[in-house]
């Protein structure tokens, strides 16, 4: 059965596989806004498009992937040694080349992300080769059956964890005198300087929960895809989208932008199928920036 | 004095040395091995091995190289004495353009011949690039049937295309569910789409399967790379098929069949059509119970030749899985040597007669004695295989069976 919207004759679904559709879509946004959160402090702070984000998820996958194993570390439990172990290797990362070699300017900044991600990239693929690598984990298939779809434990520990990583972000960055700071400096990075703040640290530090976060993430997707030297993209590229759709350094934005997207797209591919559905990114996108140009939670500052 | 007695002996020292060497060379071994040995026919190897397609890529680069080494210490090119392969590499980056960017840098250093590109998009373009060159370029896997259908004397294709691996497909699929009662009413065909080789699957299984009773009930088609199946998954529950044929690359096909796992959706059967994961011996070890009773019509080589053995012992000695992307680039290879062989030349004209005229029956492939008609090996087939316990075992055509099918899958 067909029906007609705006001309163009749509296959009918049922409402349990709407509805399952639109779940699964929630599920599929979780994982986007997961990435997109460390990408939005990134560039709420720095003010740059950080190029080396999916190149971080991907290396992050690597860790995840080779704790379990070699040590037979659950992908979960590798959180405590990835995200730490994330925000320093962020911090380094910034301290001792990108801040370094940008000397402070923005599109310089660009550059160097760029090359990073390309040095990253390779140096994977030199070292993992090409071959996939996934982690098999006993709780794999265990789950929720909803009746109208069945959510496995993999997918449900992705949308906590995206919802817990938005409430400590949010908390630390309300609360804490670090989370002050870095909100200073986003604002006034000059006046930032005057009041005794240590500008160069508060990047780095930014940089390095920002890939933190990144480290959850990939901990959070290792159970469901497959670690590749290319895996970053399929996720990096739309969680720009939901970056700017959400408010750029928003994280409550990246969270609402992440289940927004996730949901339409999945509808979108239900009606108009795999390849054309991903149309409804854009179209959701480019509305959105139409009514609200500084994104859904974004200030005007930003 | 003593500088001219030692300029003497250095002088001395050298004219004898150097005679010592041409009479040892001349002696022990030979002179013409010499003057041969140093003579080397290039070969062009463009593959995916970054991108989208790498693993396959990968696969397929290991495989043409194991067949390409195995020539050389075999004696080389003994038309043309002993003459050694020399492979030069090509990374097509997963994209045509530059694997048609690749070709040319090939033709500059001046190889006699092409073996590649795994995909069918990237295969369109070298092939292209070579024709204008003049190269022979033998396809390894790239099954598109536009590959060979374009007019270009220089594209020879040993494997099966996607024509003659879905016809086999659906007689197969036929075969088997005759043998079990015919129990499949409805089939639901889930293809990629973005390379093109999928794309014509679901007219010949409607066409192929319409006097059975079978009807096609849904066909889905999904980009490559694609990242989530749930959708899809939702959809097939919803029409409830018999069966579900999954046509696409090996990470989609992980996936797919993963997704199909979670979801509690258990069909009759699972009959691929060039599924990517189906029949691949890594699926196999990573997911065993994904893997279960999934039946796919693919490439695959005769598993009653003891060189099939020997080459999958060799693979897995490597650290690597003897997937179709290994023995098809590894055939490939084999069949372009065969060429060079009988050409006993380096020149392109040359090898693309032989190639065109080639009756190569020294193969492990259920091919037969190699014929090509514009480009196309006639005898190449696909067979049907399914995972049965610890083993990729090979059920139809019987002529190859290794073991019964067993459909409907058990529970």
């Amino acid at each position: 059965m067909t029906i007609d919207f705006l001309g163009i004759s749509l296959q009918s679904y049922s409402w349990q596989t709407v509805l399952g559709s639109s779940i699964s879509g929630v599920f599929l946004g979780s994982i986007y806004a997961l990435v997109a959160l460390g990408l939005t402090l990134i560039y709420g702070v720095l003010h740059i498009i950080n190029f080396a984000h999916g190149s971080l998820l991907m290396l992050a996958m690597y860790a995840v992937f080779f704790l379990w194993n070699i040590l037979g570390l659950d992908p979960y439990l590798s959180m405590l040694i990835v995200v730490p172990g994330g925000y320093l290797f962020g911090y380094t990362l910034q301290r001792t080349i990108i801040g370094k070699a940008s000397h402070g300017k923005d599109e310089i900044t660009l550059l160097v992300m760029l090359g990073v991600s390309i040095v990253m990239e390779n140096t994977a693929l030199f070292f993992f080769t090409a071959t996939d690598r996934s982690v098999r984990v006993p709780y794999d298939l265990d789950g929720f059956d909803l009746g109208v779809t069945y959510v496995v434990y993999p997918e449900i520990a992705a949308l906590l964890g995206s919802l817990l990583i938005t409430l400590v972000l949010w908390f630390f960055m309300s609360y804490t005198d670090t989370g002050k700071a870095i909100r200073a400096v986003s604002k006034e990075r000059q006046g930032a300087r005057l009041v005794g703040i240590n500008v160069e640290h508060i990047f780095a530090v930014s940089f390095g929960i920002g890939t933190a976060c990144v480290a959850a993430a990939a901990a959070l997707l290792v159970p469901t895809y497959a670690v590749h030297p290319q895996i970053g993209y399929l996720f990096v590229l739309i969680a720009f989208t939901v970056v700017v759709l959400g408010g750029m350094g928003s994280f409550v934005g990246a969270l609402a932008g992440g289940l927004i997207i996730g949901v339409t797209e999945q509808l979108g591919r239900l009606y108009l199928g795999e390849s054309l559905g991903l149309i409804t990114i854009s179209v959701i996108f480019i509305i959105v920036l139409l009514f609200r140009p500084t994104g859904l939670f974004g200030s005007k500052s930003s | 004095m003593s500088k001219g007695v030692n300029r003497k002996t250095r002088r001395e020292f050298i004219k004898t040395a150097a005679a010592g060497t041409v009479v040892v060379a001349a002696g022990n071994l030979s002179f013409p091995y010499i003057v041969k040995a140093a003579k080397s026919v290039k070969i062009g190897v463009v593959h995916p091995v970054t991108g989208w397609a790498q693993y396959s890529g990968s696969q397929c680069r290991f495989g043409a190289l194991m067949a390409l080494e195995e020539i050389n210490s075999a004696g080389g090119i003994k038309s043309m004495g002993g003459a050694k392969l020399e492979a030069v590499l090509g990374d097509a980056q997963s994209k045509a353009e530059i694997g048609a960017a690749e070709v040319e840098k090939m033709n500059g250093a001046g190889v006699s011949s092409i073996v590649g590109a795994y995909a069918s998009n990237i295969c369109l373009a070298t092939t292209q690039a070579a024709a204008k060159h003049g190269i022979p370029h033998v396809v390894d896997v790239g099954v598109s049937d536009k590959v060979v259908s374009r007019g270009l004397s220089n594209t020879f294709r040993f494997g099966p295309g996607f024509g003659i691996i879905t016809r086999v497909g659906v007689e197969s699929f036929i075969e088997i569910n005759r043998a079990a009662g015919s129990p499949t009413k409805s089939v639901a065909i889930v293809h990629e789409n973005t390379t093109g080789f999928g794309a014509g699957i679901a007219g010949i299984m409607t066409k192929g399967l319409k006097p059975e009773g079978i009807e096609v009930v849904d066909v889905q088609s999904h980009p490559t790379p694609n990242k989530d199946f749930r959708n899809i998954v939702l959809k097939l529950k919803e029409v409830d098929a018999d069966v579900i044929i999954p046509s696409h690359y090996y990470g989609e096909g992980v996936l797919f069949l993963r997704t199909l796992q979670r979801q509690k959706l258990q069909p009759k059967g699972i009959y691929s059509v060039l599924g990517g994961a189906s029949s691949q011996y890594r699926f196999l070890s990573e997911f065993p119970n994904a893997a279960q009773y999934v039946m796919d019509c693919n490439h695959w080589f005769d598993p009653n030749n003891s060189a099939s053995m020997a080459a999958r012992k060799k693979t897995e000695a490597a650290g690597k899985h003897f997937n179709y992307e290994v023995f098809l680039a590894y055939t490939a290879m084999k069949f372009t040597a065969d060429a060079i062989e009988r050409a006993g030349s380096s020149d392109r004209e040359k090898i693309t007669e032989a190639m065109a005229s080639s009756n190569w029956s020294g193969h492990f492939m259920p091919y037969g004695q190699t014929k090509m008609v514009n480009g196309q090996n006639m005898g190449a087939q696909p067979l049907a295989t399914q995972v049965l316990g610890k083993e990729i075992e090979v059920i139809a055509p019987s002529k190859y069976a290794t073991a019964k099918a067993l459909f409907p899958r058990p529970a």
